[in-house]
């Protein structure tokens, strides 16, 4: 027998927990997986392509990629704007702030779009005035951007936040004593160390956009071809008891979400080598 | 570039870090701000820096009143306790920032800016390493890049921030030495904060020694170890043995010590730095020491002892002075000189 020292346990126990471990694995994320693509490719690769080519899926995807090519950005400017107030500075309600950032994973997305609609919706505080002015935002394009804005909100921020406040304020204070102004140091000093974790939050802000379902549920209206992204798409596919269509498109949204992994953990192999010269 | 501080004022949320500061920095000056955490050394500091304002009081450059002027526009060097090197970018990068963040009219040209990296980077004795990066120095490499980084915008005034407190000691002493080799090639006023009296004495021309929050001396390391100008000064700079007593008769009697005294009778607080110890020949009046330690370290004795009512005394005697002092023997010492103050209420 080999000798054992405290932090080794027997071959068996870690047998038994590696092998639960796999088995809920497999059981809870693998085997889900592969049965949607199981299930779209369940009459050959022909019927799922047209079940994407379909007019209305093609409408549903082009509205997910819109979607999520306005919330990102603009949840990169308002998080790294966030993270750096925070974090490098003091002043009063700044816990309010946080908590606020914190508020739309602590919501349920349900509750997230029912406010839209409270406020945008026909009925709601600026409804009327809305239809006065002929501008469209409950059961529109925009109602779904603001509702997919909200729940992605804190991605950015949160993983910002703690990355800056550990690299603290003496780095951005160096670049300002050497004659930097404020931007000066924001742009040469700031953001370069904070590049990694930022991209790290994009792509699960990016992840969870198109992947968004409750929210955007309840703003939409699900007018096919129209204000249906991908997540809607699949859920009224489905309901028509089309499945080859509901998990072709699915398998699609799969794809991109397997993409944001890659993606990610491209970032994460390549970001020691970085992080050792950078820190 | 003399620096005047006039009676500023600083409060942080809960406590006062400074109350009515003022001090003048002559040109070309190697200045310490010493005291105790807390004495609000480090706020002083940056507020000459312009990293933090205060709430009363100026800071002028040259009668220029600079108090609320931005640090980028008071061409001062800071270097900072953790040295606040930019980790993303090459030592040499780090030396150029000050130049290259220039606007375009007094932007030297590339070639001048890594000229000068290069005379900085040997003034600091890094030549060649240029292309490293933070995290593949050493400590003690760091801080020189922190200074050169500093130098390079050729500032009127270098400020350091406990220059070799991360530092282990010897680093410490030789980095000591370059800071004052680098202070007398380029003649430029400095300011540095410490905690450590040792290293405030040894750097320094003139030692300005703060506790809560005000400035309890200024003067050279001389004046302020032969002339503490408060117990304060005198137990935080250089060793001293301290004593509670009263004056009566010419004499400072505390228990059983007691020592020929000049000041007027009342209440004070006593103190005799250890070589001010002397053997008390004949019947002359003094007080007896158990000797329990004798530690024989090169021209010096130091003795660790008691007093008869069991108080703690350090002494230390000139080699030639005392032939054979052995531990558990007991000795007669008087204090040829003492620093007496009245007690703080």
């Amino acid at each position: 027998m080999s000798p054992q020292n405290s932090t080794q346990d027997p071959l068996w126990v870690k047998a038994l927990v590696l092998s639960l471990v796999a088995a809920f694995l497999v059981l809870v994320l693998i085997l889900p997986l592969v049965s949607v693509f199981a299930e779209a490719l369940r009459r050959g690769i022909d019927p799922a392509l047209e079940a994407i080519a379909n007019p209305d899926a093609l409408a549903a995807i082009k509205l997910t990629l819109l979607t999520a090519a306005i919330a990102v950005p603009f949840n990169i400017v308002f998080g790294v704007c966030a993270a750096w107030a925070v974090a490098k500075h003091d002043f009063a309600g700044k816990s309010l702030l946080i908590s606020l950032i914190d508020l739309p994973f602590s919501v349920s997305p349900v509750v997230a779009g029912l406010i839209y609609v409270l406020i945008f919706g026909a009925h709601g505080w600026f409804g009327s005035w809305l239809i006065d002015h002929d501008i469209r935002i409950i059961f529109a394009v925009p109602g779904i951007i603001l509702a997919t804005i909200f729940v992605t909100f804190p991605f950015v921020a949160r993983e910002l936040i703690p990355l800056m406040q550990e690299q603290g304020v003496d780095e951005e204070e160096a670049a300002v004593s050497l004659g930097a102004n404020g931007l000066t140091a924001f742009f040469r000093v700031t953001t370069p160390n904070i590049r990694w974790g930022l991209l790290y939050g994009v792509l699960l802000c990016n992840a969870r956009a198109m992947g968004e379902f409750g929210a955007v549920s309840v703003v939409s209206g699900h007018i096919r071809g129209l204000t249906n992204t991908m997540p809607l798409h699949v859920e009224i596919l489905y309901n028509e008891y089309d499945f080859v269509g509901a998990f072709s498109v699915a398998a699609l949204l799969c794809l991109l979400s397997i993409l944001t992994l890659v993606l990610k953990g491209i970032l994460e192999v390549l970001q020691p080598q970085v992080g050792a010269r950078g820190h | 570039m003399t620096i005047s501080i006039r009676a500023v004022e600083k409060q942080f949320a809960r406590y006062p870090a400074l109350r009515g500061v003022s001090l003048d920095i002559e040109p070309g000056e190697l200045l310490a701000l010493l005291g105790p955490s807390g004495s609000g050394k480090t706020t002083l500091l940056r507020i000459i820096a312009g990293l933090e304002f205060p709430e009363a009081g100026q800071v002028l450059f040259d009668q220029r009143d600079v108090t609320f002027a931005s640090a980028a526009a008071r061409q001062v060097g800071f270097v900072f306790q953790q040295y606040a090197l930019f980790r993303h970018m090459t030592v040499a990068k780090n030396v150029a920032f000050g130049l290259d963040v220039r606007k375009a009219a007094t932007k030297p040209a590339r070639a001048e800016i890594s000229r000068r990296v290069d005379v900085l980077l040997g003034l600091v004795e890094l030549g060649g390493l240029g292309g490293r990066y933070p995290s593949q120095l050493s400590g003690g490499q760091r801080q020189r890049v922190a200074l050169a980084r500093a130098l390079a915008v050729s500032p009127e005034v270098l400020l350091l921030d406990e220059p070799f407190g991360a530092l282990d000691a010897t680093v410490r002493k030789s980095l000591r030495k370059e800071l004052r080799r680098i202070h007398n090639a380029t003649g430029v006023t400095t300011i540095f904060v410490t905690h450590d009296q040792e290293e405030a004495l040894d750097l320094a021309d003139r030692v300005a020694i703060l506790n809560l929050g005000q400035i309890e001396q200024v003067g050279t390391p001389a004046e302020v170890y032969d002339n503490p100008a408060s117990a304060f000064v005198c137990g935080f700079v250089g060793e001293a043995n301290r004593f509670e007593g009263h004056v009566e008769n010419g004499r400072f009697v505390s228990g059983a010590v007691s020592f020929p005294a000049t000041t007027a009778s009342g209440p004070k607080l006593g103190f005799v730095r250890p070589h001010d110890l002397t053997l008390s020949v004949g019947e002359e009046a003094g007080f007896d020491l158990h000797i329990d330690r004798v530690i024989a370290q090169g021209p010096v004795i130091q003795v660790e002892a008691k007093t008869t009512d069991h108080r703690r005394i350090d002494a230390a005697f000139a080699r030639q002075d005392v032939a054979s002092l052995t531990a558990g023997t007991t000795i007669r010492v008087t204090a040829r000189k003492a620093h007496l103050f009245d007690p703080v209420a």
